[in-house]
């Protein structure tokens, strides 16, 4: 069972506290009305399902109910890092170099 | 006397304390602390089992869990059976029942041996290249049949009666096996103060310390030194010592799972012991020292009883006092054999011969075998062996040719080296890596926080590995922030044991040339010849090898034989062993009991059951329920002589007719406050929110964004900024999640809180055209007037003195109110209202009526007449979306080319020819009945039912552009008719509405 680290809690806690919540980093378009097919495709069906490094929302559940982000190894399952809903991406490269 | 085998003044238990167990309904005798296996062979028994395949006579090779052959049945009574037990690893307790498996009808006459004959035929693959055809015969006849020749022991037929136990633990230093590493490993951690856990899969400390009788430490024996070692350890506090416990798996973050057998080697477990703990350990470092496990050799006939593995005979007679056999020859391809000789020959055993395949060994162990007067063939290899029920004599050949002998043994004890464990730095992600210098594999790259110490890492020389193991235990401790305290204290050792030589792959004489079984897998019966089979029909990678012979793949997970197996096809390719590759561990390290798995998740446990406030009041009145989610909902409430359809119909009649009362608490429920509250609902519901008055409700809709119906309810405004969101039963936790993430991730600025309320509130619908005359008097502080409340509206007051939520609302068609308590106060309110209801012939519904009475008024159900790819158009609910809105969650979504396009399935009613014909929900719709197979399917039903107040039968259904179909004739065509029918509106009762502001 992994651990996650809670960005709001500050605490790592056990993998069933937990629930994913899909790609992060995508935001619901302000201008929903006129949004354009393709837009609208890009934004609801489009992810990018990489393998390997992912950005990801989870939601602490069973603990403090936040949604946060996380960037997890999707070959390994290894969470490099966890933030905040609204905090930049970590950058790749740099945490990729202290693997 | 425990047995004719039983050598006095050798081996650890006491020859006083007796045990009486049987085996195949014989009664015979052991000591306590023998294993099965022990105590068999001290009885002189050794044919224990039948082989898998071939049935071929088995014995005991091993004296641990890497054991393929001897598995037997283990029975404490009718329920307590458990199959495939190893007889190696299994305790005797005094009256021990086991049986041998995978033989009829008795384990010397065997019927299946038959297979052994006609082996030729039953090569690998053979399964999948003759049972071919007919096709539908291998599901029906073939594989049954293959199934029950083949295979184990049988699974016990009644439940498991034993409770097992469960506990997370979390320590800084996690050691796995108590041999001389380990516990030097758990000492030098334990003395810095660090936590510390130690396991062990037997029953005492000592690993291979059970059988090194060459090996001393700090003066005295080695197995004295692990116990006092153990002893040691487990006085400290910060040290969980667990024996019988058997480390299976490793998983992320060093959570390693240890299962503890707690009672299955005592005579009579305390009442309530549990018979498993399932451990799941959070260690901060692991420090693995799971040993290494001895190597048969692979030659003609290596299968048969008599024939084991050189140190399990050290462990039958140094630990359990057994000698194997009155003259035992020795196959060996490695030094550590020889002390077996020697220790057997020191007991006074006879030694036919030791054969050795290594051309000179040399060394102190087989100068002290020459010194003792054994027989040495060097360059020599056991061609083959002869015996029915047990070996009696070995052939020996010079490997460079020449004339062969048979010398008669009763046992032939082999070895062809030792294969570190890997098993469990594998399943931690680590990566093996050939080691060119010894030929095998050993920890390579770790993946984890965790370290191999003593034989799993390769480290064969007994001080290397303590001092190996020490400065391990001190570093790991030392990493997770324990400083060391001072020097160990160095282990005094001495030591004449050697574990050097060894041979991977068939024995000389064993190769494509030989006639005859060399068996690489003994528990799947496979053969070398098998595995050159696979390489000869393409099989090139050790996967495909394999999966296609089945090498490595039965319950021992290829312990033994993996390596042979690789070797033998590695040879076959003409490739490197690391080329060739090595197949994945997976956990289990051993087999688990599902017992220690499921553990507590049983029964009532499984899964939670929720119940309202009103439960015991239905069970009183005698209602059927049904599960709805996790809930325990009443399902109709038969009088006495009813069945379902006539008290159905009663519930249906006595509600349109007079009041129904009906347990609604399920609904989910949430509470939307702020002063943004408005705001948020018109984002997340279709409907418009700002002129809902206070005290007024809505029939909202959610959608998701792709335009679909996710929820739906009725939500009443309490004040300007709180609503009373009502979800589906099933629909709560995904509502309220829905709604926290627009909250937390799109909409963050709102002013918002939300809360979950549905165990809160308990919910009486009370609906009729008797509700209000009924509640009335019990009802204070609320107007409950047409004028004052008319329909969906919500006042704040008392019931019964309560406080309560009351809702003007209908879900049946009828004037209704849905009364909101505390959950405490929900059944006292209930049996009030009860019996004010009762002269006016009131009636308790469940939810079979409920679901006839919102179909007669075409309410809709999510997820009963919606699927996910329904949209609000679909269903004919375009008034509840807000015109005017520039945004809710699902507007562009509904906008999308297939939602607008013609030709999608619309929510229409059907009424059959005959009224009395119930059409089956899900039954699919056709326009034309006499069209070809397969036809064009238009659409289905969702929800259909007879319907007493109508007087004939009502159904919602989805149909192409169903809405421009009203009166067309359609068919559904079922197994044996194909029923006509006539598309309607969706309602069939008061179209008008006009009950509902009765």
């Amino acid at each position: 069972m992994l651990l996650i680290h809670c960005p709001y809690c500050e605490e790592e806690r056990p993998e069933i506290e937990f629930a994913n919540a899909g790609e992060a980093h995508i935001a619901r378009p302000s201008d929903m009305d006129g949004l354009s097919d393709q837009a609208f495709e890009e934004f609801f069906f489009i992810r990018s399902n990489p393998k390997g490094l992912h950005y990801e929302r989870w939601r602490h559940i069973h603990g403090c109910a936040r949604f946060f982000n996380a960037l997890r190894d999707t070959v390994t399952d290894r969470f490099v890092a966890t933030y905040k809903t609204g905090e930049p991406k970590p950058d790749i490269a740099a945490e990729g170099k202290d693997q | 006397m425990s047995g004719a085998n039983r050598l006095a003044g050798a081996g650890r238990l006491v020859p006083a304390r007796t045990a009486r167990f049987s085996f195949d309904g014989e009664s015979l005798t052991g000591l306590e602390g023998d294993t099965l296996a022990s105590a068999l062979l001290a009885n002189g028994i050794h044919l224990v089992g039948r082989s898998f395949k071939y049935h071929r006579p088995r014995g005991i090779l091993s004296a641990g869990p890497e054991e393929p052959n001897a598995l037997v049945g283990i029975k404490r009574d009718s329920a307590r059976y458990t199959p495939n037990v190893r007889a190696s690893v299994q305790e005797i307790y005094d009256g021990l029942q086991a049986v041998s498996q995978n033989r009829w009808p008795s384990l010397v006459f065997d019927v299946g041996a038959l297979n052994d004959l006609a082996s030729p035929f039953f090569s690998a693959g053979f399964y999948y290249k003759t049972f071919m055809w007919p096709k539908a015969a291998w599901k029906t006849i073939y594989e049954p049949n293959i199934r029950s020749a083949a295979g184990l022991g049988v699974s016990p037929s009644e439940p498991d009666p034993d409770s097992y136990s469960a506990r997370y633990a979390h320590c800084d230093v996690l050691v796995v096996g108590g041999g001389v590493s380990g516990l030097s490993a758990a000492l030098a951690a334990a003395r810095t103060g660090a936590r510390v856990i130690l396991c062990d899969e037997q029953a005492q400390m000592g690993g291979a310390l059970h059988f090194e009788s060459g090996t001393q430490l700090d003066g005295t024996d080695g197995f004295s030194w692990a116990g006092e070692m153990a002893r040691q350890l487990s006085a400290m506090d910060n040290v969980r010592v667990l024996n019988r416990t058997t480390a299976f798996g490793y998983f992320a973050q060093n959570m390693v799972g240890l299962v503890q057998r707690l009672s299955d080697h005592l005579a009579v477990p305390a009442p309530g012991r549990p018979r498993e703990r399932l451990w799941q350990v959070r260690a901060g470092r692991v420090i693995i020292a799971t040993g290494a496990i001895e190597r048969p050799m692979v030659f003609v006939n290596n299968d048969k009883p008599g024939i084991m593995l050189a140190s399990a005979a050290r462990v039958f007679l140094n630990h359990y006092g057994v000698a194997v056999g009155r003259r035992v020859g020795v196959f060996t391809a490695n030094d550590s054999a020889y002390a077996a000789a020697v220790d057997l020959k020191l007991a006074g055993i006879d030694i036919a011969a030791i054969v050795d395949a290594r051309s000179a060994p040399q060394g102190p162990l087989i100068d002290k075998a020459r010194v003792l007067g054994i027989e040495i063939l060097t360059g020599h290899t056991v061609a083959r062996t002869t015996g029915r029920l047990r070996v009696s004599s070995m052939t020996v050949a010079p490997i460079a040719g020449g004339s062969q002998r048979a010398i008669a043994v009763d046992a032939l004890l082999m070895s062809s080296g030792w294969t570190p464990s890997v098993h469990l730095f594998s399943q931690s992600r680590g990566k093996v890596a050939w080691d060119e210098a010894s030929d095998r594999f050993l920890p390579g790259n770790y993946a984890q926080d965790c370290v191999s110490v003593g034989a799993c890492n390769g480290t064969d020389r007994l001080e290397t590995s303590i001092a190996e193991a020490s400065a391990a235990g001190a570093a790991m401790a030392e990493q997770s922030g324990h400083k060391s305290r001072g020097k160990m204290p160095r282990t005094k050792m001495e030591t004449s044991e050697s574990w050097g030589g060894g041979m991977l792959g068939a024995a000389p004489g064993a190769g494509v040339e030989a006639k005859g079984k060399a068996f690489v897998d003994f528990q799947n019966d496979v053969t070398a010849k098998d595995i050159r089979l696979a390489v000869r029909e393409g099989m090139h990678s050790i996967e495909h090898v394999k999966r296609f012979t089945t090498n490595g793949m039965a319950t021992d997970q290829g312990k033994t034989s993996n390596l042979h197996g690789l070797a033998i096809a590695a040879e076959a390719l003409g490739r490197e062993i690391p080329k060739v590759g090595l197949t994945t561990f997976r956990a289990p390290y051993t087999p688990v009991t599902f017992g220690a798995l499921v553990n507590h998740s049983r029964g009532e446990l499984f899964d939670t059951t929720r119940r309202t406030p009103m439960h015991n009041w239905h069970v009183g009145q005698g209602a059927v329920f049904e599960d709805v989610g996790n809930w325990k909902r009443a399902w109709y409430y038969p009088q006495p002589g009813e069945d379902m359809h006539q008290a159905v119909n009663r519930e249906c009649r006595t509600v349109r007719e007079s009041v129904g009362l009906f347990d609604a608490t399920t609904l989910g429920k949430i509470e939307v406050v702020g002063p943004d509250a408005a705001k948020f609902m018109n984002l997340l519901y279709t409907n418009p929110w700002d002129k809902l008055g206070v005290g007024r409700c809505r029939y909202g809709i959610m959608l998701r964004e792709d335009g679909f119906i996710y929820d739906d309810g009725v939500v009443g405004r309490l004040a300007e900024d709180r609503f009373h969101v009502t979800t589906t039963t099933g629909g709560a936790p995904r509502v309220l999640n829905h709604m926290e993430d627009y909250l937390q991730t799109e909409f963050p600025e709102l002013k918002v809180w939300l809360t979950s309320t549905s165990e809160q509130w308990a919910v009486i619908a009370v609906q009729g055209p008797k509700a209000r005359e009924i509640i009335a008097p019990l009802v204070d502080g609320i107007d409950l007037s047409n004028e004052a409340m008319p329909h969906m509206s919500v006042r704040e007051g008392r019931i019964c003195g309560v406080p309560t939520r009351l809702f003007r609302m209908s879900f049946t068609g009828e004037c209704g109110y849905e009364i909101n308590v505390p959950s405490d106060y929900g059944q006292a309110v209930w049996e009030a209202i009860w019996e004010r209801g009762e002269p006016h012939g009131i009636c308790a519904y469940g939810t079979e009526t409920m679901h006839v009475l919102r179909a007669e008024k075409g309410y809709i159900i999510v997820g009963q007449d919606t699927d996910g790819t329904v949209s609000p158009l679909d269903a004919g609910l375009q008034w509840a979306i807000g015109k005017k809105k520039t945004d809710f969650v699902g507007m562009r979504g509904l906008k999308r080319a297939d939602l607008v396009a013609g030709g999608r399935k619309q929510l229409v009613g059907l009424k059959t020819t005959d009224p009395k014909t119930v059409l089956e929900e899900g039954a699919q719709i056709v326009a034309d009945p006499n069209q070809s197979v397969p036809m064009k399917m238009i659409g289905h039903v969702t929800s259909s039912y007879w319907s007493e107040n109508c007087g004939h039968s009502i159904a919602l259904a989805l149909v192409e552009n169903g809405f421009e179909r009203t009166g067309e004739t359609l068919h559904v065509p079922m197994p044996d008719t194909t029923l006509a029918v006539t598309v309607t509106g969706a309602v069939f009762i008061d179209e008008e509405g006009k009950r509902l502001h009765g």
